[in-house]
């Protein structure tokens, strides 16, 4: 028989090797595709607009597309997510069945997949308001998938915020809002924009739901009418069709740094918050 | 920190201290309790969209899928093998058991790797090590489903065909590429849950003389065990939803998939595949697709926040 | 001389849910005095000290049954407006919590929430409540450093000059020197002194010699309830009841 202390020995063993090929995991995705995305990678690729369906050329309207979806779902999405979470922490009482609701809904939208964003995006926004495949039908679905992100980290960082400066401001005879507005929203701005740059990255990802409701266009994204093409849907495309792998991968590899960089600054604006709080 | 309701007996009160009262208030006081009131309304409006998404959402997807649902026939629509909208069959029975099949592949796998990663994070790292893969694990969590099922497409297919057989384009890739996309939720909430059994536990355990694994098998896990359903059930809701990245992988062909190696479609894929061409009752059955999708991921989602984290502070309040 | 009343409570009970914290307390707070509550952890002199200023209704499930006057106007009514009401009432907590904003910020907050905008009457009412607060001296030169930079002593300085900046006619301090050290505890006791000629003080503390040397009148609690209240002297040299004697000769609490 294996003595007790070996046998502890070979679990923890196999548990780090566990761990380790999860991390295994992740470099290797990185590295592959950094390897065979980075020969492609180029100022021409990321300024030059695509032509013949993406097979020459580089991405440069697609990026625009995605910053044009990102930005307009976000500028619909951080107001109303930030006033919900401040509503949910400040003034909402903890038996308000509202509230509770509220709280119910917001995890159950967080739960439901791109693909039924999409399909409601579709028969909503693009059918039912007719505003067809657009940057718009786009964004407006997408700020419903990134609300419940917005308003959930929002709600930690509010609560992060110590009891203590609620009670002097009030004690100060402050009102409320400007309690709110004045000191607990400041040193909880480093979590609420965490929370809006996570929902960058989901915006940044987001595949599915963006082609049901902001098409495929690969034109120059003009006006909020227009159809666009985002960078992960280019990619779909692009490996799906069989376009061009290697533009595939430098769209890929693109998609990676940004990501990164994202959860950087993500991180970042993390440490912000608990050195404030 | 909320208003709360309070009760206040006034004392008697002289026309004297009413004068009194008059010159303790601010002018403008009424004028700052209203703005304080509607502030409140609006913010209240503001979290009410909450409501409105999910009511809006269910809506419009029953509206468009029911009745097709109705039409074909519950059980039919369900369990029917044929699929050819063309010609007028709408059954996702061959869909079904694709999402199936290759979601419980996917936990098969995710799930202990997930459940040992998370005990590993809390209790064998050291800290500074356990603190690196939580970050990596949320870089995990952060690459979009396409890039990964990019990835299953160019290096796990031809690796499938080339050693296991088959034109890799299966199940089993599904289930390796899912599978790995749902570790960061399965990671991050069993996390939590482990690190926050109270210490107390672990120390009367210890103190027993029980080992550190004793300890972790017969302690943390029991006293961990519905932040864990939480985390396997959400991996399981976030499987069944997941699209690009099965789409890529999974051969799409609507059959019952009679091993993981061969090609299945799942229901997602069904949708974000046919979605650009399709029109009336074919478009509908979609939705129908949809509908059926919707119903399990809201069934997932209202046992983990009505039955697991009640009374659990998970978000608000 | 007839000495004036600045704070009447009748009958004041506190409930939070079903525990009752606070049994009808009774007392009649002097202006211009400085007055102590002591008591053993728990008996509820927080819970007292913060029905005067409202704070006690943002806790849920809050129940306030009593009156009190201050000036003879009840605080307790409809038309009392609780904004107004704690810029007459100043509150110290227990432990200093400086706002994450400079110095200057910090004690131009409560003007700047009441209105004042223009930035010469603002700097002039922060060099009046931090040399009030004696801390000009040492923070005069760096206003806008921020004020967590500050050590414990400073930081409740800083927020009684908060307090002052408001100008309040009551300042309500809930142990304010439990966190500081023996030295800054020494200043403060010293400010409270100087403090006293414009504000009316109702301090808790823990500390009897504290209680002793800076009030005028102590009172105490026991289980929500006023034992004993009268002038400092008094109390300490003859209570009157057996739990006071008790309490003061250390005897248990
Ligand atoms: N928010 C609350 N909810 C329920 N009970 C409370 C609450 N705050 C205080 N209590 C209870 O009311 C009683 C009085 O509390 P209070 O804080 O007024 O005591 P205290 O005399 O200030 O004690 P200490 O000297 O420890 O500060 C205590 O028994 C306390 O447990
Ligand atoms: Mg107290």
């Amino acid at each position: 028989m294996v003595p007790t202390k070996d046998k502890e020995k070979i679990l923890t063993a196999i548990f780090w090797l566990l761990a380790l090929i999860i991390v295994g995991i992740l470099f290797s995705l990185i590295a592959y595709i950094a390897v065979r995305g980075l020969p492609g990678l180029s100022m021409d690729f990321i300024l030059q607009a695509p032509s013949r369906a993406g097979k020459e050329g580089g991405i440069s309207t697609t990026i625009l597309g995605t910053l044009y979806l990102t930005a307009v779902a976000l500028f619909l999405a951080v107001p109303l997510g930030v006033a919900a979470a401040i509503y949910l922490e400040e003034y909402a009482r903890p038996d308000s069945k509202f509230a509770w609701l509220v709280n119910l809904t917001a995890e159950t939208l967080a739960g439901i997949p791109s693909i039924i964003f999409g399909l409601f995006g579709f028969v909503f926004f693009v059918i039912f308001l007719g505003l067809g495949w657009s940057i718009i039908s786009g964004a407006l679905t997408l700020a419903f998938m990134v609300l419940p992100t917005i308003t959930r980290t929002a709600q930690e960082a509010i609560l992060s915020v110590p009891r203590e400066y609620r009670e002097n401001s009030l004690a100060l005879g402050a009102g409320k809002w400007q309690t709110v507005c004045r000191v607990v929203i400041p040193p909880a701005l480093p979590g609420i924009i965490t929370g809006i740059i996570l929902s960058i990255g989901r915006a940044v990802g987001e595949t599915a739901a963006i082609i049901l409701t902001a098409g495929s266009s690969l034109n120059m994204p003009l006006s909020l009418s227009d159809s666009t093409r985002t960078m992960s849907v280019h990619l779909y495309l692009l490996a799906m069709e069989g376009v061009s792998m290697e533009r595939a991968f430098s769209t890929a590899f693109l998609i990676i740094i940004l990501i990164i960089i994202i959860n950087y600054l993500a991180n970042l604006s993390l440490k912000r918050l608990a050195v404030n709080n | 920190m909320n208003n709360r309701t309070q009760e206040i007996t006034v004392g008697t009160m002289d026309a004297a201290k009413l004068l009194a009262i008059r010159s303790f208030t601010r002018k403008n006081s009424t004028l700052g309790f209203n703005r304080d009131k509607l502030v409140e309304t609006i913010l209240m409006l503001n979290a009410a969209i909450f409501i409105l998404a999910i009511a809006a959402i269910s809506l419009f997807i029953l509206i468009r899928g029911l009745p097709l649902i109705f039409k074909v026939g519950i059980t039919d629509f369900l369990l029917q093998l044929e699929w050819n909208p063309t010609a007028g069959s709408f059954g996702i029975g061959t869909m079904l058991a694709g999402t199936l099949a290759v979601t419980l592949t996917a936990l098969l796998w995710a799930v202990p790797m997930g459940l040992a990663t998370s005990i590993f994070m809390v209790e064998l790292a050291p800290p500074r090590i356990g603190t690196l893969m939580g970050s990596l694990v949320e870089l995990l969590a952060g690459i979009p489903s396409v890039v990964y099922g990019f990835f299953g497409l160019i290096v796990i297919i031809p690796f499938i065909r080339n050693y296991l057989g088959g034109s890799g384009l299966s199940v089993l890739a599904g289930a390796i590429v899912l599978g790995v996309m749902i570790l960061p939720t399965i990671i991050n909430i069993s996390r939590d849950a482990i690190a926050a059994v109270p210490l107390d536990y672990k120390v009367g355990s210890l103190a027993l003389g029980a080992s550190h694994y004793q300890s972790i098998r017969r302690v943390i896990l029991p006293a961990a065990r519905s932040g864990i359903i939480t985390a396997i059930i959400l991996g399981m809701g976030r499987a069944i939803g997941e699209t690009m990245a099965v789409v890529m992988v999974t051969g799409n062909s609507t059959i019952i998939p009679h091993s993981i190696l061969s090609p299945t479609r799942t229901m997602t894929s069904n949708i974000v595949l046919e979605m650009g061409y399709a029109s009336g009752d074919h478009q509908a059955a979609l939705f129908a697709t949809g509908v059926v999708l919707f119903i399990f991921i809201v069934i997932l989602n209202l046992v983990v926040n009505l039955t697991l984290k009640a009374g659990k502070n998970y978000g608000a309040n | 001389m007839n000495p004036k009343i600045k704070i009447k409570t009748s009958d004041i009970s506190v409930f939070y849910k079903d525990f009752q914290a606070l049994h009808g307390i009774n007392m009649d707070i002097q202006e211009h005095k400085v007055t102590a509550l002591i008591g053993p952890s728990g008996c509820g002199k927080s819970t007292f000290l913060r029905s005067i200023n409202r704070l006690n209704e943002l806790i849920a499930g809050t129940v306030i049954r009593g009156q009190i006057y201050i000036d003879a106007s009840p605080v307790y009514c409809k038309e009392m407006d609780v904004v107004a009401l704690r810029k007459q009432v100043g509150m110290v907590f227990q432990k200093p919590s400086v706002f994450p904003m400079s110095i200057y910020e910090n004690v131009a907050y409560g003007p700047r929430i009441h209105g004042i905008k223009n930035r010469e009457q603002l700097d002039e009412i922060v060099e009046n409540s931090l040399k009030a607060a004696n801390l000009w001296g040492e923070v005069g030169e760096r206003l806008n450093a921020p004020a967590a930079g500050l050590s414990g002593g400073q930081q409740q300085r800083l927020v009684i000059a908060r307090v002052l900046a408001v100008e309040p006619q009551v300042i309500l301090m809930d142990e304010p020197a439990s966190a500081l050290d023996p030295i800054s505890t020494a200043r403060l006791e010293e400010l409270i002194g100087e403090l006293k000629k414009n504000y009316t003080i109702v301090i808790v503390t823990h500390n009897m010699q504290q209680a002793a040397r800076i009030s005028d009148y102590t009172g105490f609690f026991l289980n929500g309830e006023l034992v004993e209240f009268s002038a400092t002297n008094e109390l300490f040299v003859n209570p009157r009841d057996q739990r006071t004697e008790d309490y003061i000769t250390g005897r248990f609490g």
